[in-house]
């Protein structure tokens, strides 16, 4: 038996090569996520078992568990799948793209894009009574157009004959400390009331989604998730480096463009939403890549189904394990992803 | 390099203190409260316990020692890390030291409430090493050993993931916030004279240490091969350039917080200046950051009058074009 399989559609115009290992893995992936998904749904304040989970999330579920699955945990769950998925993804592809495993949306400083425009409008939109003034709904917009603006900005500046990876991390560092700083001075001279609330953003949480969220979040991360699918063939032209992407009749340059605009989009979405958590973009990628190898075809999917675990893993401990208290996702995704980052840097020693 | 003969590179060491005495004085005298040269003198000579005299004694005097030592250290060890890495991006800030140390005072004061100055210092200096080892040591590990790309994004990374940590830290003790906000962001204000005190001496150390092994690292500088067959310990000069920056960072950051950017600019600007001879290099390089570091402290005040930004945002809007110019410059042009 090979170790690929042929897909021929459409009298041959479109073909595929599936890995059969990689297909089994990611199947298994799938099955993971969807019990880590139903075990989230039903631990909380109120334990419902997942047999009674999996009946409501089919409608026919007891009254009282319907109502407490579908206006309190349904909405937030999805919203942390949702946005382990997309930052898992636009991780991916910025280690491809960059080709180096150390390049994540945090150390390219799109995450600090997003958070100096969400702190931004929080001290804007602020009275004296600490009440914003206009609608906290615009939030996920602020986040989203200082991704894309620090994106874009990064871009133009490592622009010089071309985009070289190298010369974008560096450009993405001191943008990203720059970002950093500009952050504190919006959280020094507000008030402290804010400069809390800034922080709880800052660490990353998905406390307090609502299904108004999940509309919104839902179709941007499915689309983009699909175009990154379809781009996949892209990254592992990249991957192969500027020299032999050329060599092979690859346009390095514009792709290169559409890649970055695809996972600042991603990562926009997902900090909207749930704010900057880290590492997970960091980490997923490379807990694919050693599942199922590295080409992008099947490390994307990989790597999103375990993005997904890692956040609703990391929120499921925050709201259950110091229950009352809430530990936000960020926090164990930090707790989780340093030490992998450590063990991550031992190992890709001679990458 | 614009002073060539050794009298001219004297001459302006001279000209570069008293523009630095100039700016300590400046520093000393504007700000919020108005204050003029008579009062301060006065301070002195007839002290009455008026407000400007309260203030100029006890505020003003202390922060401008403060930051032109901060400032000093901070380039002398971007100096230091410069040459020993090879790599023109090199500073505090930038490779993980500053946040290894902020990380450490912020788990003290919320898991030990250490609160005192000694506790403070101890811990910085402990986050500094533990955050410079790691990022030297990942840094170098692999074929290749140490490359300045491998170096930069070892730094980032590790910056990045001690300031997650302190930010969850935060994020579970919400009063300890309004405390350290200020900083860790960085600034010169609002310290007692004795907190510079407090760790003058390894300052000092870290200075005079610099300057004693200012000609070996002209020897190191030509590349380690070339420096062991003229027969250096190039082991044991690392180590001391090591120990050197993490007091100098160590120190630097127990007392104003992380301050970014002073580190790897003034290396730049001071080697345009002198040259590349460590022996002029590493002076000049002190004392034109502390004059940096006082420059963005007084504009820090004016910016959003009445209320300060702090100096460490300053720096690092000064610094990002700087970096950017030297990123897009690439490292091999030198």
């Amino acid at each position: 038996m090979s170790r690929y399989r042929n897909f021929r559609l459409f009298k041959g115009k479109l073909s595929l090569l599936a890995d059969r290992k990689a297909a089994l893995i990611c199947l298994i992936l799938f099955v993971i996520t969807f019990a880590v998904f139903v075990i989230s749904t039903g631990s909380g304040e109120m334990k419902i078992d997942p047999l009674t989970v999996v009946k409501v999330l089919f409608g026919a579920g007891p009254e009282m568990e319907t109502l407490v699955i579908h206006s309190f945990r349904l909405p937030r769950i999805i919203v942390a799948l949702m946005v382990g998925i997309s930052l898992a993804v636009a991780g991916g592809i910025l280690q491809g793209m960059i080709r180096n495993p150390l390049a994540s949306p945090d150390v390219l400083g799109i995450t600090g894009g997003a958070a100096v425009c969400v702190v931004g409008f929080l001290s804007l939109f602020s009275d004296k009574n600490h009440s914003l003034t206009v609608s906290i709904a615009w939030l996920p917009l602020a986040a989203f157009i200082g991704a894309c603006a620090v994106g874009l900005l990064v871009y133009l500046l490592a622009w010089k004959n071309g985009v070289s990876p190298i010369r974008l991390v560096l450009i993405g560092i001191g943008i990203s400390a720059l970002m950093q700083a500009l952050t504190t001075l919006l959280m020094v001279t507000g008030p402290v009331y804010q400069a809390s609330q800034a922080n709880i953003w800052l660490t990353g949480t998905v406390y307090g989604s609502n299904w108004k969220n999940v509309s919104i979040l839902v179709p941007w991360a499915v689309i983009f998730f699909i175009i990154a699918i379809a781009a996949a063939k892209l990254l592992n032209l990249q991957e192969l480096g500027d020299d032999v992407a050329t060599g092979l009749g690859d346009k390095v340059q514009k792709h290169r463009f559409l890649l970055l605009i695809l996972s600042t989009a991603l990562i926009g979405i997902s900090v909207a939403f749930a704010g900057a958590i880290g590492f997970v973009g960091l980490m997923a990628p490379h807990m694919a890549r050693r599942l199922v190898g590295s080409s992008f075809g099947a490390l994307l999917p990989a790597s999103a189904l375990i993005g997904g675990i890692l956040v609703m893993l990391a929120d499921l401990v925050g709201r259950t394990l110091f229950s009352p208290l809430e530990v936000p996702a960020g926090v164990f995704n930090a707790g989780i992803g340093a030490p992998y980052f450590i063990y991550l840097l031992f190992k890709t020693r001679n990458a | 390099m614009l002073l060539k003969s050794t009298l001219m590179k004297w001459l302006g060491l001279v000209v570069a203190v008293f523009l630095l005495i100039g700016f300590m004085c400046a520093s000393v005298i504007y700000g919020y409260t108005d204050t003029s040269w008579q009062m301060a003198i006065d301070s002195f000579t007839h002290y009455n316990g008026s407000n400007e005299h309260i203030i100029i004694q006890t505020v003003r005097i202390p922060r401008a020692f403060i930051a032109a030592a901060v400032g000093a250290s901070l380039a002398i060890a971007g100096v230091l890390m410069q040459t020993l890495t090879k790599n023109p991006l090199a500073s505090p800030g930038i490779f993980g030291i500053n946040a290894g140390a902020g990380l450490a005072v912020v788990t003290a004061m919320t898991l030990f409430s250490v609160h005192n100055m000694q506790g403070f210092n101890a811990l910085a200096f402990l986050g500094a090493t533990v955050a410079a080892i790691s990022v030297y040591v990942i840094g170098s590990i692999g074929r290749e050993g140490l490359t300045p790309i491998k170096l930069t994004l070892a730094g980032a990374a590790i910056s990045a993931m001690f300031s997650s940590f302190t930010q969850a830290l935060l994020v579970l003790d919400e009063a300890l916030l309004d405390q350290v906000l200020f900083w860790l962001a960085g600034s010169v204000s609002g310290r007692k004279l004795e907190t510079l005190v407090s760790v003058l001496p390894y300052m000092g150390i870290g200075w005079f240490g610099a300057l004693l092994i200012s000609g070996k690292m002209n020897v190191l500088a030509m590349g380690e091969d070339v420096a062991k067959g003229l027969g250096l310990n190039t082991g044991l000069v690392k180590i001391s350039i090591g120990v050197l920056v993490v007091l100098l960072a160590g120190a630097s950051v127990a007392v104003a917080g992380p301050i970014g950017f002073v580190g790897m600019v003034v290396p730049h600007i001071t080697r345009s200046i002198t040259g590349i001879d460590h022996r002029w290099v590493i002076p000049y390089a002190g004392v034109i950051g502390a004059i940096l570091l006082l420059a963005a402290d007084i504009a820090a005040r004016y910016i959003l009058m009445p209320s300060e930004i702090p100096v460490g945002v300053m720096t690092a809007i000064i610094g990002t074009p700087f970096f950017i110019y030297i990123a897009r410059r690439g490292f091999n042009a030198r």
